[in-house]
């Protein structure tokens, strides 16, 4: 297996004539923990929509566990990716939202077991057994025949974790996940990351405008402006010694008075 | 002064008549609304398609079939079809013009009850890997179906209320009996009132079975299988 789980080489991306991305690298190593921090409208979830193929790139290469997301290899030319490459890639990913996005006509069980069912070809018990495994993981093992709309927000994406988990992802992908929810609901949600964090058995990219948990969890933290990566490294040293004038101001915005300790 | 003279006795006798050609227009209407359903659902999804050229073909033909009068479609197919080696009795003829016919409105109802399930919820479709067929099966169907209920549910009445027009190509339903009725009897008001009461009978009944249906529905949709 590559060495990389994600490398985007000179990758562009135009939304109409506006440019957000223009040589843009960014390599992730196996199992690391990304948190991608910035301003909105500064491209963090245009990142992981491309890596989910929910956008397409306009240039450049985008390689997931070494094998290019967005073309195919045909003879040694590179052709556009078809559906047929594009499903195949995507088994490798899985998407966290924002706004949950979970079925609200199907029961919980039915949100999580849907695609390891009629997907990945799982059969029902089996399907249906794991899902009750990631409800116990994610604490909602008595929310099985629940409906989404019976949910708090916090059950909600927890059940929308353990449906992306659901599928074996190799790299996760978590789009602002606690930026819908009430304040006094993200710890759980963050808990269940934190202990997805700990078994370091993911590739994971965090957006986030949880600036204490991203500098808890993460390997390395990357600041975005306008479509660069402004300034990356370890999270010790991006929140108490950031390099960049823009990454400063843009942390006091965030970390006010606690952030000189640690 | 205009007169009355109802004859219940010659009413009594033609009802069961026209009751029993009811079933061929309620026939018609069933079998049309199954075709125009599926029609229906084929066009709204090939309006969907990426490529350009099947979404404007679909689009066209939607537009032509709703621009261009359900007699004229009826004829075309009864007297123009067999000359292309396409006979068909008045029946399948029929059911097949209100199909067509009734399919191009459905298929603008199916469309925008389809754009009206969230974009997240084909992206979360997207980010689990489903395919394009359980996509729309499992996740964008079951929501979109209680916003296709009443619109698709008047289309239907107003087939039935079309069916009248069939017995232009002959096709023994109410109207067309009531009308031989009359002529033979030379009475014509007992049997088109009644053709009229049975009509309004059905209709109420079937609009008071959408509202139903659109009530009962569940407000997010449910899950088949």
């Amino acid at each position: 297996m590559s060495e990389f789980a994600i490398e985007f080489e000179n990758v562009t991306k135009k939304f109409g004539d506006n440019v957000l991305f223009e040589d843009f690298n960014l390599q992730i190593r196996q199992n690391e923990v990304v948190s991608i921090i910035g301003s909105s409208g500064s491209g963090k979830s245009t990142l992981l929509r491309i890596l989910m193929t929910l956008e397409n790139i306009d240039g450049g290469k985008v390689l997931v566990n070494g094998e290019p997301l967005w073309h195919r290899l045909h003879n040694g030319i590179w052709l556009p990716a078809d559906e047929r490459h594009l499903h195949r890639m995507r088994g490798q990913l899985g998407m966290v939202f924002q706004h949950f996005n979970l079925f609200p006509h199907m029961t919980v069980l039915r949100n999580i077991t849907e695609a390891p069912i009629y997907v990945l070809g799982q059969s029902r018990e089996s399907a249906r057994a794991q899902a009750h495994d990631l409800l116990r993981m994610v604490g909602l093992e008595d929310k099985a025949e629940a409906y989404p709309a019976e949910l708090s927000g916090g059950q909600k994406q927890r059940v929308g974790i353990a449906r992306a988990l659901a599928m074996k992802p190799s790299i996760l992908l978590l789009d602002e996940i606690t930026s819908a929810l009430d304040p006094e609901l993200v710890d759980e949600v963050l808990e269940v990351i934190r202990k997805l964090a700990a078994e370091d058995a993911f590739t994971m990219i965090l957006v986030t405008h949880e600036m204490y948990f991203a500098r808890e969890i993460s390997d390395r933290v990357c600041f975005f402006d306008a479509g660069k990566v402004v300034e990356e490294g370890p999270p010790e040293r991006i929140f108490n010694q950031p390099e960049h004038e823009r990454t400063r101001a843009f942390l006091s915005s965030f970390l006010k008075a606690p952030s000189s300790n640690t | 002064m205009i007169e009355f003279n109802w004859d219940w006795a010659f009413a009594w006798e033609v009802l069961p008549l026209l009751l029993d050609a009811c079933l061929v227009t309620l026939q018609a209407t069933l079998f049309g609304s199954i075709l125009a359903v599926v029609t229906g659902l084929i066009l709204a999804l090939l309006r969907r398609s990426q490529s350009k050229a099947v979404a404007y073909s679909a689009y066209w033909w939607m537009e032509f079939i709703r621009s261009t009068p359900l007699l004229v479609q009826i004829y075309f197919l009864y007297y123009v079809a067999p000359e292309w080696g396409l006979n068909m009795s008045p029946m399948v003829t029929g059911v097949i013009a209100l199909g067509l016919h009734y399919g191009a409105y459905l298929s603008e109802v199916f469309r925008s009850g389809i754009d009206g399930v969230g974009k997240g919820q084909w992206e979360a479709s997207i980010a689990l890997n489903l395919s394009p067929y359980r996509t729309y099966r499992d996740v964008i169907l079951p929501q979109a179906l209680r916003s296709m209920i009443p619109a698709s549910g008047n289309y239907i009445i107003a087939m039935f209320k079309e069916t009248p027009q069939l017995s232009a190509i002959t096709l023994l339903e109410m109207l067309q009996l009531a009308k031989i009725m009359g002529s033979e009897n030379f009475r014509y008001l007992e049997p088109f009132t009644l053709v009229g009461l049975i009509y309004l009978a059905l209709s109420l009944v079937a609009s008071t079975a959408v509202r139903q249906a659109e009530r009962r529905f569940p407000k997010e949709g449910f899950t088949l299988s």
